[in-house]
């Protein structure tokens, strides 16, 4: 799959505030699964914020290709994986890739 | 230290109540997020980049074991086992969920400790000298003082709903250790020439975008009048600041668009006002609190004599103890700054050894600086092997207090959904380049200062070299700023050049600290050289 | 226009027709004036004696100016209605009556019990100010 630039939402979970990405029918916690979208998501996230799905929701670039989805601004992959500087933290601690992908 | 009474602990404990109610209702969907919002940052609870981040407040920066071995728990039960002290003398916790947050809040209260007003545009924690009631140089503890405002400004009905956020810091000696001129409101205690206790206030200090060095607006302020007068400084605020941008909303703006005369008389037609109306507590309320600050048992009997022959132990104890008011006493920093280390942060059994060193060692009292360190104010000469070894043992004893290594970073894009660029990174390479202890004794006291963005959470405006990390066209970027300093000599640092990528501002800063060790004369820090000389000659030896 | 107007007050309504501020100099005898955030409360003060309603707007609710409109003209001796009309949420409404505020036109509904209930959130109080309480430090020292 040659490289695309795609429009995918994000935000944060109310309950935990863990990041979470649009899947097309539900918010999930890795950004693999999110769903491109074809506009800025204003109504998908108008009514998933009043249903309590999501808190400040917002729409972002990312490149998908084979190997996944990678959001285009570091800040957007920071809250996909975890802050660099504590990846044990992150979503993949034992990745030995995590850093580079951020990076 | 001051102790809740029955009163205190009602209004924390109300708070707690208000607060869960309020997350039931989010929660259940009845309360809607814009609402919602400011009250769960008027709690200091953050939405922040991984989750929500909880900011609890350590007034004026003084606490009790007690409360720091449950600043150890509630890392262990409710966040990932760390927590990060803030240049604000609090301490943030970056993996909160929102449904734990009234249990965090419960389990706070029974410690007397609360996350009160420490995010919202409101009055936040009043942050103090972390030496205050040790420091030989002290004309008086201003503590008391900060208590008085602690109360009186919490829950303050008519300043809820400020332009913008709103800090203070109050000190009590010539010398500035809380960067009080770099605050909303900076207060010192002074004396007059009858003995009697005065506060010196300033007015529209800060950094951020616009950064001021706040200029005196009362030069002498009986202290029975404190709260009266602040009622007037806020009040003036409240009504005419800038509520239109954001950027331009605090104090400072007001003042210097005014000018300080005219803010000034503003205050003074309203001060006159409210001193009618009887809304200031009485001298006996101010006596109940300094009692509460008398000086602890000092060991009389305690001897200034210690075996220095272990090397690395002499090493501390000239970098990280000062001196003490009470002969064989002293005031211990413990640098939560290892090399290569994240400034600032420290695990919950780090958190747990230092409460138990207070309790055992500093008559049970812990300070935070604003420069995110740990301070033992009341220890005996005679404990520091003991205290030492328990700290090097933890990773708790670097000698770096006030030296390069000493850095002060804020969380930056790491943590922060404000920040354009990584601090903590650029902080531990750095602190890795120098990591050799006596390169950073040789270099001497240098106040490094790291910013992830213009907020300035970092003081970068303040340090001797201060950093702000910037987004150059989705690249993070670093400017490099020279000259600031944050004590008595409040000075605003200039940016040298052109930005750096995070590996070129390291090697930048050291041709900066080579440039200087060339020029030096005897007897001159860091930022004495860079005032002697001025920008050019270290702008050529940084981008040579 | 809200429907309902809450007041904690025993006396009439007031049914003089609301004056804006900007208006008062035009309008001799108003007796009910209503200020923006932006207004001066202290122009109403030579007026206190003859006005029976002021309103104090909030277009947003995070506007803090009409808390020291409100206390100002009650430190100044206005015994008249003080309502808060606009943006007024339950969670502020305790605060609001601390700084004087008497009445309430809420745009989105408010029931009595919630007032109530919002009014009992603090059992003690820091500061004095216009609402008579007696502030912590006057009961600690007698």
């Amino acid at each position: 799959m040659t490289a695309e630039t795609i429009t995918i939402l994000t935000g944060n979970a109310l309950l935990g505030g863990e990041v979470i990405w649009w899947t097309g029918q539900g918010w999930s916690r890795h950004i693999d699964e999110a769903a491109a979208v074809p506009d800025d998501g204003a109504a998908v996230i108008a009514a998933e914020s009043a249903a309590g799905r999501v808190v400040g929701g917002y729409a972002i670039a990312a490149t998908r290709d084979g190997a996944g989805i990678r959001p285009q601004h570091i800040k957007e992959r920071v809250r996909a994986l975890g802050p660099t500087v504590r990846l044990d933290l992150s979503l993949r601690p034992h990745d030995p890739a995590a850093a580079a992908w951020i990076a | 230290m001051y102790q809740y009474d029955t009163y205190d602990q009602a209004m924390v404990d109300a708070r707690v109540a208000e607060f869960s109610d309020q997350v039931a209702r989010r929660l259940a969907g009845t309360l809607g997020e814009e609402q919602f919002r400011p009250l769960r940052l008027k709690n200091g609870l953050y939405l922040q980049l991984h989750a929500y981040m909880l900011r609890v407040a350590i007034p004026y920066g003084t606490l009790n074991s007690a409360q720091m071995r449950m600043l150890g728990q509630i890392a262990d039960r409710y966040d990932r086992g760390y927590g990060h002290f803030t240049t604000r003398q609090n301490i943030q916790y970056n993996w909160i969920r929102l449904e734990d947050a009234p249990a965090i809040l419960t389990d706070l209260a029974s410690v007397g400790m609360h996350a009160i007003q420490t995010s919202g545009n409101c009055i936040r924690n009043t942050t103090a000298d972390h030496f205050a009631g040790a420091a030989a140089d002290e004309v008086a503890d201003p503590r008391p003082y900060a208590e008085l405002l602690r109360q009186w400004s919490t829950f303050h009905p008519e300043f809820d709903y400020l332009p913008r956020k709103f800090k203070v810091a109050i000190i009590g000696s010539e010398t500035d250790r809380a960067a009080m001129r770099l605050h909303d409101i900076g207060i010192r205690v002074v004396r007059n020439t009858a003995g009697e206790e005065g506060l010196k206030i300033y007015v529209g200090g800060g950094m951020g975008r616009t950064p001021m060095i706040a200029p005196v607006i009362r030069d002498w302020l009986p202290a029975q009048q404190m709260v009266s007068y602040l009622e007037a400084c806020l009040r003036v605020y409240n009504r005419h600041g800038r509520r239109d941008n954001k950027y331009k909303a605090r104090i400072k703006i007001l003042v210097h668009e005014l000018g300080a005369d005219e803010y000034r008389r503003q205050v003074e037609e309203e001060f006159a006002h409210i001193l009618t109306l009887g809304l200031e507590p009485p001298p006996a309320e101010l006596a109940r609190i300094k009692a509460q600050f008398a000086d602890p048992p000092f060991d009389p009997a305690a001897i200034e004599a210690i075996d220095l022959s272990d090397p690395d132990f002499a090493l501390w104890v000239d970098q990280n103890v000062h001196p003490h008011k009470a002969p064989g006493h002293a005031i211990v920093t413990i640098s939560l700054k290892p090399a290569g280390g994240i400034p600032g942060d420290a695990s919950a059994d780090q958190i747990r050894l230092i409460a138990d060193l207070a309790r055992d060692y500093s008559h049970d009292e812990l300070r935070v600086t604003h420069a995110q360190n740990v301070v033992l104010p009341h220890v005996r000469r005679a404990d520091l092997p003991a205290i030492w070894q328990q700290l090097d043992a933890a990773g708790l004893a670097t000698a770096n207090l006030d030296l390069i290594g000493d850095i002060i970073a804020c969380p930056g894009l790491d943590y922060c959904s404000l920040a354009n660029a990584r601090s903590i990174p650029l902080a531990q390479k750095i602190s890795a380049r120098f990591a050799d202890v006596e390169r950073q004794r040789d270099l001497g006291e240098l106040k490094l200062k790291i910013s992830g963005c213009i907020n300035a959470c970092g003081h970068h405006h303040a340090g001797h070299i201060g950093v702000l990390g910037v987004d150059r066209k989705g690249v993070e970027n670093y400017q490099l700023l020279l000259g600031g300093s944050e004590g008595a000599d409040t000075s605003l640092g200039t940016i040298v050049g052109p930005g750096f990528s995070e590996d070129g501002l390291v090697d930048a800063i050291e041709r900066a600290t080579e440039f200087y060790r060339a020029q030096r004369q005897p007897g001159e820090r860091f930022l004495d050289t860079y005032r002697r000389l001025g920008a050019a000659p270290f702008k050529e030896a940084i981008y040579a | 226009m809200p429907d309902t107007v809450i007041r904690l007050r025993d006396d009439a309504a007031s049914t003089a027709p609301v004056v804006a501020f900007a208006e008062l100099a035009a309008q001799g005898n108003a007796t009910a004036v209503r200020l923006q955030p932006g207004d001066d409360a202290r122009a109403l003060l030579p007026l206190l004696d003859r006005l029976e309603l002021v309103e104090v707007a909030f277009p947003g609710f995070n506007d803090g100016r009409g808390y020291s409109a409100a206390r100002i003209l009650r430190e100044h001796g206005y015994t008249g209605e003080l309502r808060a009309v606009g943006d007024v949420l339950i969670d502020q409404i305790s605060h609001y009556v601390r700084v004087g505020f008497d009445a309430f036109a809420p745009d989105q509904p408010i029931s009595r019990a919630a007032i109530d209930h919002a009014l009992a959130t603090w059992p003690e109080v820091y500061q004095r100010t216009v609402d008579g309480r007696q502030p912590i430090w006057a009961l600690r020292h007698g």
